[in-house]
């Protein structure tokens, strides 16, 4: 009787703490399906008669939403592989000196606001006559993405045994071969964690776009604050926008949640 | 390294200790890369602030050089002045609710049940989404006559409220915003905490037949006071440069009344190209959240938190 109790009021208390996030995204899912006029009801309608999913249709058709799609691709792709190619043998390096204190850099990094950064780059890229392509925005975003990735391949490659590499060390092979071919191997589920935050962080970045982004050049999240204040006010297109925007970034979590927590946590909790 | 060694032939043993002596420098090739594109795209940019800050300069004329006067304008300019009241009002509420909340939910997610591991995913769906998304949704909630939140109130009898579309009430709003949004960052460094403490006092605590509150207040809570410090750390850092979720949804206003420091960084940067001012603004913004970092840190020495919370 005490433990069907204790499992009634736990399930309860499950619903409770994780309904604020799943009904917001079952809200904003029933906005972007409905006709205006359900949309401008009150009371509210939750689950609409008739479905609307013109909405989507409309987003995904009109001008330029591929090209948008594409930008964030390209930077968020371009910044993450840029950041892992640079970021791994970084955090090995550091890992392995044992320079725990040059990590410094990356902490007043985490600290500084983005903005801070974007006027003296914005400067800079005017200078080089950038402004108008994705490079500003790709080279901007790395003020993002580098740091997670030595960040959390510091803290990967700590954790990974040091015999491996000793021996192949012994046996003749060169730094760079126990790199490429024993800490590697070793490391690929911390990459794994690196690059998915990476692509998260990067792909939901707003306040570079909107100083350094040009018409041609926005990336969704801009792309959909732009929509608010310029073209749209009717809701089903805008709560459809929105959701197509950030639902790469659901599904990635949801699936990936193991790793997500691992990487957020990560100098956190140790 | 000289213990895996021992037992091996000298030639070896001195080969090894020759490696061990060449490490630093053997390592660096690995670092260097990087270190040009932090050089490139955080010190650069800190060294050339600082650099501006001294500058009347707006863009499009050339820059002169004026000392500290943009600094000395600073405790004049009221607007600025208001918004570091705004900024720490702001940052004091969006570190206290979700600490409180996400020790809550901690507690809940350490209890074993079946598809834990999927409902910490959905949990933590709020953090990880596309903040201009979820701003955008959150403004049509806020709306005064078809927005979800005065139906929600309406319904447990409560009058509506204007949200964020009232001075009085718009950063607490925003901070609800939030809240929503960063609670789960706090349950899951808490959650770290709470897992690693061992099960033996909560079984002698059992045996005493302490009350789960009295569980939670004397053996839990000193045990995951320093992962509580590090999560009140974190969010005041966030918190103090808060910036997606106050544009996309009041863009300050009504008014200035949710102006933060880095919203008037914003104007100031980008819509009145006084980049000499910002940058001035700048450096006295992160002075100020390592001001509160130190802050933090007194605060945790005092109360001795790392003694009550034993070897962490």
């Amino acid at each position: 009787m005490r433990t069907l109790l204790h499992r009634i009021g736990l399930t309860f208390a499950i619903l409770v703490i994780v309904s604020p996030a799943v009904l917001f995204f079952l809200w904003m899912f029933s906005l972007s399906i409905k006709f205006e006029i359900d949309n401008a009801s009150y009371p509210p309608v939750f689950i609409p008669t008739r479905f609307n999913w013109g909405n989507y249709a409309a987003v995904i058709e009109s001008k330029r939403f591929m090209t948008y799609f594409f930008n964030t691709l390209i930077v968020t792709g371009s910044a993450t592989l840029f950041a892992l190619l640079v970021g791994v043998p970084a955090g090995y390096g550091l890992a392995r000196m044992r320079a725990r204190k040059a990590a410094v850099v990356i902490l007043i990094a985490r600290i500084t606001p983005g903005l801070s950064y974007l006027i003296p780059l914005f400067l800079l890229f005017q200078w080089l006559g950038l402004l108008g392509t994705l490079w500003p925005q790709i080279l901007i975003h790395l003020v993002v993405t580098v740091p997670i990735v030595i960040w959390i391949m510091i803290g990967y490659f700590e954790t990974t045994p040091m015999e491996l590499e000793e021996s192949a060390v012994i046996d003749g092979a060169t730094r760079w071969q126990v790199f490429r071919h024993v800490a590697l191997p070793i490391a690929r589920p911390g990459i794994a964690v690196a690059f998915i935050l990476s692509v998260i962080f990067s792909w939901n970045n707003f306040v570079f776009g909107i100083v350094l982004a040009g018409r041609e050049t926005r990336t969704l999240p801009v792309a959909v604050y732009n929509m608010i204040s310029f073209d749209q006010l009717s809701w089903g297109p805008l709560a459809a926008a929105a959701l197509i925007v950030t639902f790469p970034v659901l599904l990635l979590t949801v699936f990936a949640q193991r790793q997500i927590v691992a990487g957020l946590t990560a100098g956190a909790v140790k | 390294m000289s213990e895996l060694t021992a037992g091996r032939t000298s030639a070896v043993e001195k080969e090894a200790a020759k490696k061990k002596e060449w490490r630093p420098i053997s390592y660096w090739p690995f670092i260097v890369p990087a270190m040009v594109v932090v050089l490139a795209v955080i010190i650069f940019p800190w060294a050339y602030t600082i650099w501006m800050s001294l500058h009347e300069w707006k863009v499009g004329s050339p820059p002169t050089f004026v000392g500290l006067a943009n600094y000395l304008r600073l405790p004049t300019d009221a607007r600025f002045v208001e918004s570091v009241w705004h900024t720490l009002v702001y940052t004091a509420l969006s570190v206290a609710l979700p600490l409180i909340l996400g020790t809550l939910a901690a507690v809940i997610f350490n209890t074993k049940f079946p598809l834990r591991g999927f409902f910490r995913g959905l949990f933590i769906l709020p953090m990880m989404a596309t903040p201009v998304a979820i701003a955008l949704v959150w403004t049509m909630m806020f709306h005064p006559q078809l927005g979800i939140l005065n139906y929600l109130l309406s319904m447990v009898g409560l009058p509506p409220s204007l949200w964020v579309f009232h001075p009085a009430t718009a950063i607490p709003s925003l901070v609800l915003v939030e809240t929503w949004q960063w609670t789960p960052l706090v349950m899951l460094i808490v959650l770290g905490g709470l897992t690693a403490i061992p099960s033996e006092p909560y079984e002698s605590a059992q045996i005493d037949g302490a009350t789960p509150w009295q569980t939670f207040r004397y053996i839990s809570l000193p045990m995951i006071m320093p992962f509580l410090f590090i999560a009140a750390m974190i969010r005041m850092i966030d918190a103090v440069k808060s910036f997606d979720i106050i544009f996309a949804i009041t863009q300050g206003g009504p008014g200035s009344a949710s102006e933060t420091i880095n919203l008037y960084l914003y104007s100031v940067a980008f819509v009145y190209y006084d980049v000499g001012y910002a940058s001035a603004i700048v450096v006295v913004f992160f002075a100020l959240i390592i001001a509160l970092a130190g802050a933090l840190l007194h605060l945790r020495q005092r109360t001795h938190w790392n003694d009550a919370g034993g070897s962490a």
